[in-house]
């Protein structure tokens, strides 16, 4: 499909659309990504009550928290690593 | 899925709210799905653990407890991504 790239220049307006609606589409699907690994770390072995108590929140928040940490902390070693180990992947 | 089928500029005016319109209704629609398969595996391992001839209605009433704490923890879980978003932002700016 092409939103008429041919045809001339596509429509800002609609440009500006799919732009900002692509990028909520990523936060959301992070979001279900972070929902499924946290809820197996905090929830899996909880008996399951009538409301969230405050400590699977506080773990859940941390859960969130320490995987954007380790998404960071992976980029940054992968960054600064020594090209012998990352050359193993031969993605070149 | 009209509005995409028909070719620009070609007599049939594309309506451009329309586009706008369908695609958040299949992004919805795709969420939707996504939520629905996750609290499905969730609440399913969690509640069923010896599947029987039917779904006991204390099997049910776990599933519907199971729902609402999934969709709880996802909104504690993307409040939190979005806090912790707003945080790294602030430190790189």
């Amino acid at each position: 499909m092409s939103l008429g790239n041919e045809g001339g220049q596509i429509d800002p307006e609609l440009s500006h659309f799919i732009q900002v609606e692509s990028q909520k589409q990523k936060f959301t699907q992070l979001v279900h990504e972070l929902a499924d690994t946290c809820w197996e770390k905090c929830m899996a072995d909880v008996r399951i009550g009538t409301r969230l108590d405050s400590k699977n929140e506080t773990c859940l928040v941390n859960c969130v928290d320490r995987f954007i940490d380790t998404t960071n902390f992976i980029v940054r070693k992968l960054e600064s690593g020594n090209r012998s180990r990352t050359s193993k992947l031969s993605m070149d | 899925m009209d509005g995409f089928s028909q070719p620009p500029g070609s007599g049939g005016t594309v309506d451009k709210g329309q586009i706008m319109d369908q695609v958040k209704t299949q992004i919805a629609l795709a969420n939707a799905q996504e939520l629905l398969q996750k609290m499905t595996d969730k609440c399913f391992k969690k509640c069923i653990t010896k599947p029987g001839t039917s779904l006991a209605s204390s099997e049910q009433k776990c599933v519907e407890m199971c729902m609402d704490r999934y969709m709880e923890a996802w909104n504690v879980v993307s409040k939190a991504y979005n806090a912790k978003l707003q945080m790294e932002r602030n430190r790189l700016t």
